[in-house]
């Protein structure tokens, strides 16, 4: 420890990175390239990351400490966004349409699942945070899986994602938060290529939800997510012997090709959907107003396919 | 034989000491003598009538409570083991619950209230002791205090029960079910325990009961959450670090003294000065932890548990790793309770003097 802390961090190009009190900790580190990166991808993209993040992380709920009771970390937040948001504005170069439909206060926005990993999300939740006027923080509900992955059991309650469950998403609606969720949960995201913009059948919980809390819909067409890692198969036997939701088989990794093909991202933000009625009614009546959701959704893809000109510009 | 001898010398003591307030309950009928008006103890509550009985008086928490409580209210303790330092007041049987003893204490005195501390958990003991020590033990308490009509009873449970578990929603309420025996079996005596305070709730309308369920308790207490934040370097699970709830021992002694206030029954969970990420706890501690695989760690952790070099079960992992939060407005609002330590003072405590 004493030795690497004699090594002059100048000599290294990391000057300036030392703590106020001139000793350099891995703490003090950390925050000090947080702030780098944070101004580079500022000063890369033109976004004001740290302006907008300020502006929308929930003040409101916090604990008696200070911190989010779901565990938001702001330099976490703060340094995932300064590396998400090239994979936004210069890898996927993602065009988002209709973001004056995103409604003040509560609401679930819905979307089509796709992509083998969830850069959907994170593509839907930088629009809403970087592309509109009323910036908001939105939270995803995520799959129970994640929360037994070493690092993104860490990594993404401190970046706001929250297990899916109804009582999580009943709280963060109460405070209204902007929650993102996929009805298609994994089957939507592990869809073979040949299945590409076919939505899987919807859950209900979504339904449930936004008629119990009064929370408008926001649907969301995602475009481009389906060609970031085509695959051929998905192994659901292994999938199941390894314990894995899903077990696609994508060629690109193969060949070494570990990031997403740079696809053209096109997301469109559809008009609030308001539903009303009795949250515990029967599945028939829930599933026709799921059924409306996902037709909105559907058609918006159908859209979304036949307005773009190619799939990697 | 000796502590027998001695359980059988306090009665006579109790005696002298129980009786001037039986006569002061009696005032409205009989004329108040005169030794009571020359009683130089403190003047009591006019709820203060009658006596509490604290099972397990000789815990950690028992002793909190008993302290504090023996000023307001007569304490009858009941523990096998031996309460050092014990206050001139206090009453304290040092039998075991399950004796026949214990019925007579419930016979002979005015008790107006029951709070069970006397739960053990040793892992090292086996499973039919625990059950016969918590559930026996506890139903018998069960079986006295409806027979001698104790209005009161409370019984403090523990958040633990809910059990981590990547499933678990970031905060449980009083009605999710009691899930950790399923990753930890050598709990079941204690969800036990819980379960029959709850039909007990049912069974006897006439009795306040009172299940407090509060998180890690961290204090002077020896549970595994306060010895696991005494470790000098201390293990955590490599990528994992789940948020915690934890909360000061005199904290829990004040929800008890809540749940001991006429009116007060139901569930309720405990939580402290808010919930935080383990590593900010060990930022807060000083402490460095030592992150190990999650495979690795589990493997070695059982070996070490077998040859007796450590005291944590591996089960006990599952807290390093997902999240067991609870949500407390229940207490807060019903109860009124508060929180009064906060987070430095809380884990300051586990190395406390006092």
């Amino acid at each position: 420890m004493e030795d690497r802390r004699k090594i002059p961090r100048t000599a290294l190009g990391l000057g300036g990175l030392t703590g106020p009190d001139g000793e350099s900790s891995g703490a003090t580190f950390i925050k000090a390239l947080t702030d780098k990166l944070v101004a580079l991808a500022s000063h890369v993209t033109k976004d004001d990351l740290d302006e907008q993040v300020s502006k929308t992380l929930p003040v409101k709920t916090l604990n008696e400490m200070g911190l989010d009771p779901f565990g938001i970390d702001v330099d976490t937040t703060r340094l995932s966004l300064a590396v998400l948001v090239y994979l936004h504005r210069l890898w996927f170069r993602t065009e988002v349409h209709g973001i004056e439909n995103v409604p003040e206060g509560r609401m679930l926005v819905v979307g089509n699942h796709s992509g083998q990993i969830p850069l959907d999300g994170v593509v839907i939740a930088l629009s809403m945070l970087l592309d509109s006027d009323r910036p908001r923080f939105p939270r995803a509900m995520v799959e129970r899986f994640v929360s037994t992955l070493p690092f993104f059991s860490i990594w993404f309650p401190r970046v706001g994602q929250v297990l899916g469950t109804p009582e999580n998403a009943r709280r963060l609606l109460e405070q209204d938060e902007a929650l993102i969720v996929f009805p298609e949960g994994v089957k939507g995201i592990s869809k073979t290529f040949r299945d590409r913009y076919k939505l899987a059948p919807f859950g209900q919980g979504f339904m449930r939800l936004a008629l119990e809390s009064n929370a408008p819909i926001v649907p969301v067409a995602v475009i481009g997510a389906e060609e970031q890692y085509p695959s051929i198969a998905d192994l659901k036997t292994l999938a199941k012997l390894l314990g894995l939701p899903a077990l696609p088989v994508i060629p690109q990794l193969f060949f070494g090709m570990l990031l997403p093909l740079p696809i053209k991202y096109h997301v469109y933000f559809g008009e609030p959907l308001h539903f009303t009625g009795d949250p515990d009614d029967e599945d028939a009546v829930i599933e026709e107003k799921v059924w409306v959701v996902q037709q909105t959704i559907q058609s918006m893809v159908n859209r979304g396919l036949k307005e773009r000109t190619g799939i990697f510009w | 034989m000796k502590n027998d001898g001695e359980a059988r010398k306090r009665p006579a003591a109790r005696a002298t000491k129980v009786r001037p307030r039986a006569s002061a309950r009696a005032k409205s009928s009989v004329a108040a003598s005169d030794d009571t008006a020359a009683e130089s103890e403190p003047p009591k509550q006019p709820e203060a009538e009658g006596a509490v009985i604290i099972t397990g008086i000789c815990g950690r928490m028992g002793q909190l409570l008993a302290r504090k409580l023996h000023r307001k209210r007569s304490v009858i303790g009941i523990d096998r083991r031996r309460f050092e330092g014990k206050p001139e007041d206090i009453i304290h049987y040092q039998i075991d619950v399950r004796r026949r003893k214990t019925q007579d204490i419930f016979r002979s005195g005015n008790i107006r209230a029951v709070v069970h501390l006397g739960v053990m958990h040793n892992l090292r003991e086996s499973d039919k002791t625990h059950h016969s020590w918590n559930v026996v033990g506890f139903q018998k308490l069960l079986e006295f205090v409806s027979t001698y009509n104790v209005p009161k009873l409370v019984v403090l449970s523990s958040a633990m029960l809910y059990g981590p578990s990547p499933d678990n929603p970031q905060f449980l309420r009083e009605d999710a079910p009691l899930l950790g025996a399923q990753d930890f079996h050598q709990i079941r005596d204690l969800i036990d325990v819980d379960m029959l305070a709850q039909s007990f709730f049912w069974k006897n309308p006439g009795v306040e009961t009172v299940v407090l369920r509060p998180c890690h308790i961290l204090g002077r207490v020896r549970n595994a959450a306060s010895n696991y934040l005494r470790m000098e370097r201390p293990i955590t699970v490599l990528g994992f670090d789940p948020m915690l709830q934890v909360m000061h021992e005199r904290d829990v002694v004040e929800a008890i003294m809540l749940a001991l206030q006429p009116g007060a029954r139901g569930i309720y969970n405990l939580r402290g000065p808010g919930e935080l990420p383990l590593s900010r706890m060990f930022k807060l501690t000083g402490r460095s932890p030592l992150p190990v695989p999650g495979p690795l760690i589990n493997t070695v952790l059982g070996r070490l548990w077998s040859y007796k070099a450590t005291n944590f079960p591996k089960e006990e992992l599952d807290h390093l790793r997902y999240i067991c939060l609870v949500d407390d407005s229940r207490a807060r609002k019903e109860l009124g309770f508060a929180p009064k330590y906060g987070i430095e003072e809380t884990l300051r405590a586990v190395n406390s003097e006092w």
